[in-house]
């Protein structure tokens, strides 16, 4: 049953994907990618990737649409026809395609469990993260202990990209006199949105830090956890519009979370070896090794939560401060 | 069982399939931000083709069951690289969106024929 219902996903992501690439209006494309990217962290469900399915649901299906979205609204919606080279494209599209198909009946079938993906290092993981962490979910003890580096690489780099963004943008974090006397944007006439969204952002808040609390137990944790939190504050600023939302939560108090987790993270590491340890060996940190874990886990969590949470607000918000700045020119 | 074994390599041609409608994208469309969807959809293909590798057949998430002995569970180490790759995904895909932004502004267009024309 549950290959029926694979198939029936992978196919609807296919169509999506064409339908995505064929429609000549912008904003048409953008939702839809919303969808392929919901059905998308459905088929990652179905392939036993829980934590997967959490951030690709957070993140493809909410924060990239509306990142899209304020893209579009600096833009256009639509876009202009162009046939040219459409013939050669295809041409080498389809060679590629066939060709990486032809590739695909050397490698092993789905679920083999012979594969030699599964033979290096996975076993030693799921052997040993009970007995050296002391909590269930191998995917965070992977993430935050095994292979602590590549994710202290990664948020690093989510740090640059919100950099960068600020930059090309050129938002600021001061709060000149343009924005208090700017009008009221966002939804705040459309009552049923409304109403519906001030009930949900205190949930979404508090969803989004029981993931990250429960993240050694359940699927969840960092990632995961700051996305769904931003997620609740962009809700908020689009209903409330962005004026209200800089009060709650004002840029710098954005950046210093960016800036405070991404330390967080790399202090760890640098306790880790003044104690006497290698950079990011948390064991350590306290007399008992299993403990020791635990806590270097929980706060270099909490850093990836903020710097995520922080990197992806100052990013919707760089693209919103300028619309925002843009519309007051015309006006 | 045939029939199965074939199905088996299915993921792997949406693979295929998806990356090749995002490459298309990316190099016949003229307007920028649809060359960013297509690479988004080109990123996502990537993504399911590792997570359809960590998959064990009867196996589950990889969340150990304490007192359970001989339950299978699939591969963490390709959830865990593609969790990361999302998030920065969507990163590097926002810094794009701020340069085509940016493009817009200075050009006030954005179809790459009509950006090349004005240079």
């Amino acid at each position: 049953m549950t290959i029926v219902f694979a198939i029936f996903l992978l196919t609807m992501l296919v169509i999506t994907a064409v339908a995505i690439v064929q429609s000549s209006n912008l904003f048409v494309s953008v939702m839809l990618t919303s969808i392929f990217s919901l059905l998308m962290s459905t088929n990652f469900f179905v392939l036993d990737a829980a934590d997967v399915a959490l951030t690709e649901a957070a993140v493809g299906a909410g924060i990239t649409t509306v990142i899209f979205l304020s893209a579009l609204a600096l833009t256009a919606t639509q876009e202009k026809p162009n046939r040219s080279g459409r013939g050669i494209a295809l041409i080498v599209v389809g060679l590629t395609a066939s060709l990486i198909i032809y590739a695909t009946f050397d490698k092993p079938r789905l679920g083999d469990p012979d594969a030699p993906v599964h033979q290096h290092v996975a076993p030693y993981y799921l052997d040993n993260t009970m007995e050296q962490m002391g909590f269930p979910n191998v995917v965070t003890a992977v993430l935050s202990s095994y292979r602590g580096y590549d994710t202290l690489g990664e948020v690093f780099v989510v740090f640059a990209a919100c950099i960068g963004v600020l930059f090309i943008l050129d938002a600021r974090t001061g709060t000149g006199p343009k924005y208090v006397t700017r009008k009221m944007t966002g939804l705040r006439h459309h009552l049923i949105p409304q109403v519906v969204g001030r009930i949900l952002v205190p949930f979404i808040v508090l969803f989004g830090l029981y993931v990250q609390f429960h993240g050694e137990y359940g699927p969840g944790g960092g990632f995961q956890a700051g996305a769904i939190i931003a997620t609740a504050f962009i809700l908020y600023s689009l209903l409330e519009g962005e004026q209200a939302a800089l009060r709650a939560v004002p840029r710098s108090a954005q950046l210093g979370l960016v800036i405070c987790g991404a330390l967080m993270f790399g202090m760890v590491g640098v306790l880790c070896m003044i104690m006497g340890g290698e950079f990011l060996d948390y064991s350590v940190l306290m007399e008992n090794p299993v403990t020791a874990r635990q806590i270097g886990i929980i706060v270099i969590e909490a850093g990836v939560g903020m710097a995520v949470c922080g990197a992806m607000l100052s990013i919707f918000h760089a693209f919103a401060a300028r619309s925002a700045e843009d519309t007051d020119e015309a006006v | 069982m045939k029939l199965f074994e074939f199905l088996g390599y299915y993921n792997y041609w949406v693979f295929a399939i998806l990356l090749m409608i995002g490459f298309y994208a990316v190099i016949a469309k003229a307007n920028l931000i649809k060359k960013l969807i297509g690479l988004s959809i080109f990123q996502s293909a990537v993504f399911l083709m590792y997570i359809s590798m960590d998959k064990v057949e009867g196996g589950t998430a990889p969340i150990i069951k304490p007192g359970v002995v001989d339950q299978l569970y699939s591969n963490p180490l390709p959830q865990v690289l593609i969790l990361t790759a999302i998030v920065v995904g969507v990163s590097t895909l926002a810094l794009g969106l701020a340069i085509v932004v940016r493009i817009k502004e200075r050009y006030g267009t954005i179809e790459e024929n009509e950006i090349l024309d004005a240079d």
